[in-house]
């Protein structure tokens, strides 16, 4: 993260200088921190909603219930994560939200998830195998309804806004199926010096 | 026909799901309102927590995008696309979309208004767009939310899977729309 985080501004600003548009850089900085406030004030009532939901299906019994019935799949991908544990209840609901397109609703869920997830990691500041799994899934993410793109599509006047639905589909499965394969040869190439 | 029954079924899912929750939990006796309240409080606490994080992230892909850097990135593996057959702008939209989502269906919506979006490139752009996330926005914020600071082989693990959704991409709109 170090290293990405410092690449984008060193090689951005060198980029800029180069460019001779070194006056943007100050003003995409500072915009970009507006920006990224905004977007948190906004999560603020997202986040607590939705955990607020969480906390009370997990009271009920309800997150166990589903932990319980997706168990044999999750056991291959999380091997490190104990049956029954709240964080396969909470990565399973941020996953479906991701698939149906409800960006809003996965995100509390995946930080929850993570926060389950950092309960079972013993090098608190280092990612578990288990976190890097889940990461790889998400951010790869199986699309199954891609709403946004098809009401944008809609809106630009395509005659058919669905007709990419079926690449979509495909796409998508390719790089989750290459993020499983990859998260999986890195594990194994990886094991964890402790 | 099948999109429309999709869309109708996704709009009862949320609602639905509400309902679950709260049926079940009553009928169990939980403390509904209490909870609620709980867990709202700790997404609250969890959302004023990421804004450090967010800013950081924010900062450094606002600096990479406005300065010009990714267009040097695009020219840089302009001979691996012409292997490929990809339009370079395709690239440009496959890496946009692994560090910013609004960024990436905003370029998406200039290349509808630039070639409509039943074009090759506009259809290209679609299947990108949808199907990957923002990969580096996810790290930061998920990381970030529970203090990991070594990320070990996550972002290139993410950037793999967002390469292989790009060669897919152009593989699948060539084979169905050309």
């Amino acid at each position: 993260m170090d290293f990405i985080f410092s690449f984008f501004i060193i090689g951005g600003i060198i980029v800029a200088a180069l460019n001779g548009r070194i006056d943007i850089i100050l003003d995409a900085a500072v915009s970009s921190a507006e920006g990224a406030v905004q977007r948190s004030i906004n999560l603020i009532g997202i986040v607590s909603l939705w955990l607020g939901i969480a906390r009370v299906a997990e009271k009920s019994g309800l997150i166990a219930i589903l932990s319980k019935a997706i168990a044999p799949v999750f056991r291959r991908l999380f091997p490190s994560i104990p049956k029954d544990h709240p964080a396969l209840g909470c990565i399973l609901m941020n996953l479906s939200a991701n698939m149906l397109g409800f960006g809003n609703a996965a995100t509390p869920f995946g930080l929850k998830a993570m926060q389950e997830l950092q309960t079972l990691n013993d090098t608190p500041d280092t990612a578990s195998d288990a976190m890097c799994t889940f990461l790889a899934i998400n951010t790869s993410s199986v699309t199954i309804v891609p709403a946004t793109i098809i009401a944008l599509r809609t809106s630009a006047g395509s005659k058919n806004p669905t007709e990419v639905v079926a690449a979509i589909l495909f796409a998508t499965t390719c790089s989750t199926l290459a993020a499983v394969i990859f998260d999986y040869i890195f594990r194994f190439f990886s094991r964890r010096k402790i | 026909m099948i999109a429309e029954a999709l869309g109708a079924s996704v709009s009862w899912f949320i609602p639905a799901l509400i309902f679950v929750v709260f049926f079940h939990a009553h009928l169990k006796g939980v403390r509904v309102f209490e909870e609620f309240v709980e867990g709202a409080k700790e997404g609250f606490f969890m959302a004023i927590k990421l804004i450090p994080y967010l800013v950081g992230i924010y900062v450094a892909i606002g600096i990479f995008r406005q300065s010009g850097a990714i267009d040097v990135i695009v020219k840089l593996f302009s001979p691996v696309l012409r292997i490929i057959k990809a339009p370079t702008e395709a690239l440009f939209v496959s890496i946009v979309r692994s560090i910013s989502g609004p960024a990436a269906l905003g370029l998406m919506m200039e290349i509808f208004d630039a070639h409509g979006p039943d074009s090759f490139i506009g259809r290209l752009a679609s299947t990108m767009v949808g199907s990957t996330d923002t990969t580096f926005y996810i790290l930061a914020v998920y990381f970030g939310s529970v203090g990991i600071k070594k990320a070990r082989y996550s972002p290139i693990v993410g950037l793999l899977a967002d390469f292989t959704s790009f060669v897919a991409s152009v593989y699948i709109v060539r084979k169905m729309f050309l």
